[in-house]
């Protein structure tokens, strides 16, 4: 392993860190909900969908950051390697894993871990540790 | 009119949470596979916006667990504290798997779809029906009596 120091974007990710801890702040101190997106998109599917006012007004203000990067003439790079049937099974993975697991990147990683929940905490290490190992295999094992 | 705040924090949060996302680079699949791929120019951005989160998130949620009701006079729906199980596991690393596969986890992939991206509408509309499959699991799972449940014949 070697540092890729040119990638490497300290001062960006922090200020984007810090945003992204602010949001979670807002939801649950006005809203009293966990940020975590998996769930918030979850709790839309379930037979009989409850309280979906805030989850999908917190839905659209996601979709339309984006939108508000590019009105400002700062259009978000986004650089999707991946094709099309790798891209149905990884969806598809995600959206079970991350029910069955009840959580993601963010509800787990950045909330869960922020309040120390031992779950959070467990399904955090989990899915980093699958991920790691995926990408080793789709970058060495497959392609090299 | 608390309806009108309640739904208009949430619009907020939602629109900091995707600028956060965009800002870090975290909207870039190709970034954070980067950060997952060890064993290549390992790329720790990551990483470091986790910590810019969990810094603040930590603040956010000491004073939350203190509390019984939100700023806007709302109850706070913070989850029960659960038993870490084999579901919690074994779907955590799957998600994992998933995510290592295309470099999207829901957050980011929602970010990549408002910005028009076709190949995040796919992942999006997958992600949606594995996620409408496991509730089809769960329907059937609750339906099905356990063998110890069952009435004897």
């Amino acid at each position: 392993m070697s540092i890729d120091w040119p990638a490497f974007t300290p001062f960006s990710a922090l200020t984007g860190g810090v945003l992204i801890g602010v949001a979670a702040a807002i939801l649950v101190l006005l809203n009293g909900r966990i940020a975590g997106i998996a769930g918030i998109v979850g709790g839309l599917l379930r037979p009989a969908p409850r309280e979906a006012g805030w989850r999908l007004a917190f839905l659209g203000g996601l979709i339309a950051a984006p939108l508000l990067c590019i009105a400002a003439g700062k259009p978000p790079t986004i650089v999707v390697e991946a094709d099309y049937p790798t891209l149905v099974i990884a969806g598809l993975i995600v959206g079970l894993g991350t029910r069955y697991g009840a959580g993601c990147t963010s509800g787990h990683g950045v909330c869960g871990a922020s309040r120390l929940s031992p779950r959070s905490i467990v399904a955090t290490l989990a899915f980093m540790a699958s991920g790691f190992a995926t990408a080793f295999v789709v970058r060495h094992v497959v392609v090299s | 009119m608390r309806s009108g705040a309640y739904a208009a924090s949430a619009f907020a949060a939602g629109l900091i949470f995707g600028l956060g996302l965009v800002i870090s680079g975290m909207a870039n699949p190709a970034k954070v596979l980067g950060f997952l791929d060890l064993y290549g120019r390992w790329d720790p951005t990551l990483l470091l916006v986790m910590v810019g989160a969990i810094a603040v998130g930590a603040i956010a949620f000491a004073v939350a667990s203190r509390r019984s009701s939100t700023l806007l006079g709302t109850a706070m729906a913070l989850p029960a504290t659960r038993p870490i199980d084999r579901r919690l596991v074994l779907g955590s690393l799957a998600f994992g798997i998933g995510w290592g596969l295309a470099g999207f986890c829901p957050g980011p992939a929602l970010v990549a779809l408002g910005a028009g991206k076709l190949k995040a509408l796919v992942f999006v509309a997958t992600m949606v029906a594995g996620m409408l499959i496991f509730e089809r699991l769960e329907q059937s799972r609750a339906r099905t009596p356990s063998p110890a449940a069952a009435p004897r014949s």
